[in-house]
């Protein structure tokens, strides 16, 4: 050991501590392969599966079946396949009543009393339910029934009344919760378990400008993690941005902001990340169900419907949707900005305040 | 250097209680500029808790804490900028490099040596780029002082530095603190290695059950057992040996028997040990073990505590 190396020159202010710190933050995390799958990869994935899992297909014809042992089976199947919303079978009787019964078709015809033909179907499904009216009206034509009224029919199909765009706003939502809560309840909750937020206090380091640096971190991400699943949506599905880019890109910030906080919130006391990642499901879990990542919300009695849409999630979704799919401006979705702000108002002073550092 | 010849830190009547358990219980101690002081003692003597009050971590039940002629709770930013901190286990970002490490340490300082020459200080150069998942401990430990070394501290306070460390680390580690010291800067370690504090320290404050129960230079402390030489026996079972006896043996100072171990603190050892055979012959018991060593800080905590630095 030389002279010069027991004793090194000293410099001044190095580069800015904000700046480091969030470096430090973007450099932990691209270094942690499964956390970039889950934040980019499987929202995108998701939203593939479910795009085509619910993509709606154009003729989609309703089976049912015609049991053979019913007077001129084959001439009613005949009658029924001229009409090409119906998928006809002709099947023995038990292979029939079987097909019905586990629904694989939505009806089947029977000998009814007095030679009367019998619709068997469950009143409950929807589907059997337009089978029946189907059926119906195709064997009454061709038994020679006029309508006395002249009707034609024109198909609709527009992009933002399909599952799969009901379905990206939601996911979009989770997303920006899940990463906000996640990226950031482990990481603190960590480093307090290594006993490296107590070594950074030691230091001169701002303890606000630690805390600055996972939201600044997040906000960095947002850019790709919202940009990446849009992108998608957008390009592979047709999924409609009707509102302005600029709205939706506040959403987005303010969602972020808020959920980092919320984040920041429960991870303020835990000491293991056994503990943090209860209370992280206990607070995601229910949203998850009740916010309307995946159906709509209204599902639920009209006597929680304001809790719900109180949830942070609940509003971001809400105000994703009215941007996107119906292209409200900025003050149709005051009420969600609003109740997202809230969150965020409440939620950072007092991660502050709680926040334990050694 | 704050005012030449004033305390690098002075505590006085310092106390801190944990619900029903006293840490630390009244303690005075100061470090003089320039000078690396030991607190020496056994796990659970209140070293830690006394080092992280010195520190700024933990707060005080009462007495008075100066640190570089500052105080914490008015002084703050200021002494983060003046100290260099190594805590017992701190686990540095694993995902991170050695360099990336220290740079974001040195961002926090308003003036230290760049980090390349810190890393080159504490010889981890070839490391430099390499995760810290990837170092074995003594690396780690040598990071950790790069780490507190950053901001070209006034003070230093290492806690247990070579904890759980091999020889050769260790003795590593201690050059890198003698260089440190040789720079005219202060440090304050703990350890409960006494060939540690013997080695690296000029001033020890051997502590137990919160209390300095002895302070000096090692050599000063050593010399205060008035022993030259410390003998060590055993006899088979059966064999009527008492501390009595043995007292009155010719340049024995005292005799306690320990596990079954009876050692001896003896100033003439070319007089005692012709002596302690004559007696052990006449009285018929068997030696199983003899030994003798030079007197250490160990025995000066044990002939101070009856028990002994470390348990294994």
């Amino acid at each position: 050991m030389t002279d010069v190396a027991g004793h090194p020159p000293l410099t001044g202010r190095h580069r800015h501590p904000l700046a480091q710190l969030t470096l430090v933050r973007y450099l932990e995390f691209v270094r942690e392969p499964e956390a970039v799958f889950w934040v980019f990869i499987f929202p995108v994935l998701l939203a593939a599966g479910l795009g085509i899992a619910f993509r709606s297909r154009p003729s989609e014809r309703t089976a049912i079946a015609i049991p053979r042992s019913i007077p001129h089976a084959e001439h009613v199947a005949e009658a029924l396949r001229r009409d090409d919303r119906l998928a006809v079978r002709v099947l023995d009787d038990s292979v029939a009543t079987q097909a019905l019964r586990i629904g694989d078709v939505a009806l089947m015809l029977a000998t009814g009393s007095g030679n009367k033909i019998e619709y068997r179907y469950d009143d409950r499904r929807p589907e059997s339910r337009t089978a029946r009216l189907i059926v119906d009206d195709a064997l009454q034509r061709a038994a020679g029934r006029s309508d006395p009224i002249p009707v034609s029919d024109r198909h609709v199909s527009e992009p933002g009344s399909r599952y799969i765009d009901f379905v990206v706003p939601g996911l979009l939502g989770m997303n920006l919760m899940g990463s906000g809560i996640w990226g950031i309840g482990f990481a603190i909750v960590d480093a307090r378990r290594k006993r490296l937020l107590k070594r950074l206090i030691a230091t001169p380091m701002s303890r606000s400008q630690y805390l600055a640096s996972f939201v600044l971190s997040r906000l960095t991400w947002l850019v790709l993690e919202v940009g990446l699943l849009l992108g998608f949506a957008v390009l592979v599905f047709g999924v409609p941005v009707r509102g302005s880019l600029l709205e939706l890109t506040v959403i987005c910030l303010l969602s972020a902001l808020s959920f980092a906080s919320i984040g920041l919130l429960l991870a303020s006391r835990a000491r293991t990340v056994e503990g943090v990642s209860g209370l992280m499901n206990l607070v995601m879990l229910p949203m998850w169900i009740l916010s309307g990542v995946f159906f709509s919300s209204s599902r639920f009695p009209d006597v929680i419907q304001p809790l719900i849409r109180a949830l942070p999630l609940t509003a971001v979704i809400n105000a994703l949707r009215a941007t996107m799919l119906q292209g409200a401006p900025f003050q149709g979705v005051a009420l969600e900005l609003a109740i997202i702000t809230v969150w965020l108002v409440v939620s950072f002073p007092l991660a502050l305040r709680m926040f334990r550092w050694k | 250097m704050s005012e030449p010849g004033a305390a690098a830190l002075s505590v006085r009547g310092l106390r801190k209680a944990y619900k029903d358990v006293v840490a630390v219980d009244g303690l005075d101690l100061e470090v003089r500029p320039g000078e690396c002081f030991g607190l020496l003692g056994p796990n659970g003597a209140g070293k830690t808790t006394t080092v992280e009050i010195c520190e700024g971590l933990t707060s005080a039940d009462s007495g008075d804490v100066v640190v570089l002629g500052r105080r914490w709770g008015r002084d703050d930013r200021e002494l983060r900028q003046l100290l260099g901190i190594s805590l017992q286990e701190t686990q540095f970002s694993e995902k991170l490099t050695v360099l990336e490490t220290v740079r974001l340490f040195r961002s926090f300082y308003a003036r230290g040596p760049e980090p390349e020459a810190v890393i080159r200080m504490v010889q981890l150069d070839e490391k430099s780029s390499g995760r810290v998942g990837q170092l074995s401990g003594g690396q780690k430990q040598r990071l950790a002082l790069a780490c507190a070394l950053v901001g070209a501290p006034e003070l230093l306070f290492l806690d247990e530095p070579t904890t759980g460390l091999d020889p050769q680390s260790r003795r590593q580690l201690w050059e890198l603190i003698d260089e440190f010291r040789a720079a005219g800067r202060s440090i304050l370690l703990t350890t409960h290695y006494m060939e540690e504090a013997e080695r690296l320290c000029d001033r020890v404050a051997v502590m137990d059950h919160g209390k300095v129960i002895a302070l000096g230079t090692p050599r000063e402390l050593i010399a205060s057992l008035e022993a030259e030489h410390v003998l060590e026996f055993a006899v088979g079972e059966g064999a009527a040996v008492d501390a009595a006896t043995l007292r009155a043996i010719e340049g024995v100072c005292s005799a306690a028997r320990r596990d079954g171990t009876w050692q001896l603190q003896v100033t003439e050892l070319h007089r005692a040990m012709p002596a302690l055979l004559a007696e052990l012959r006449r009285e018929g018991a068997q030696l199983t073990e003899l030994r003798t060593h030079s007197p250490t800080l160990e025995d000066v905590f044990v002939s101070l505590t009856g028990r002994h630095l470390r348990d294994d």
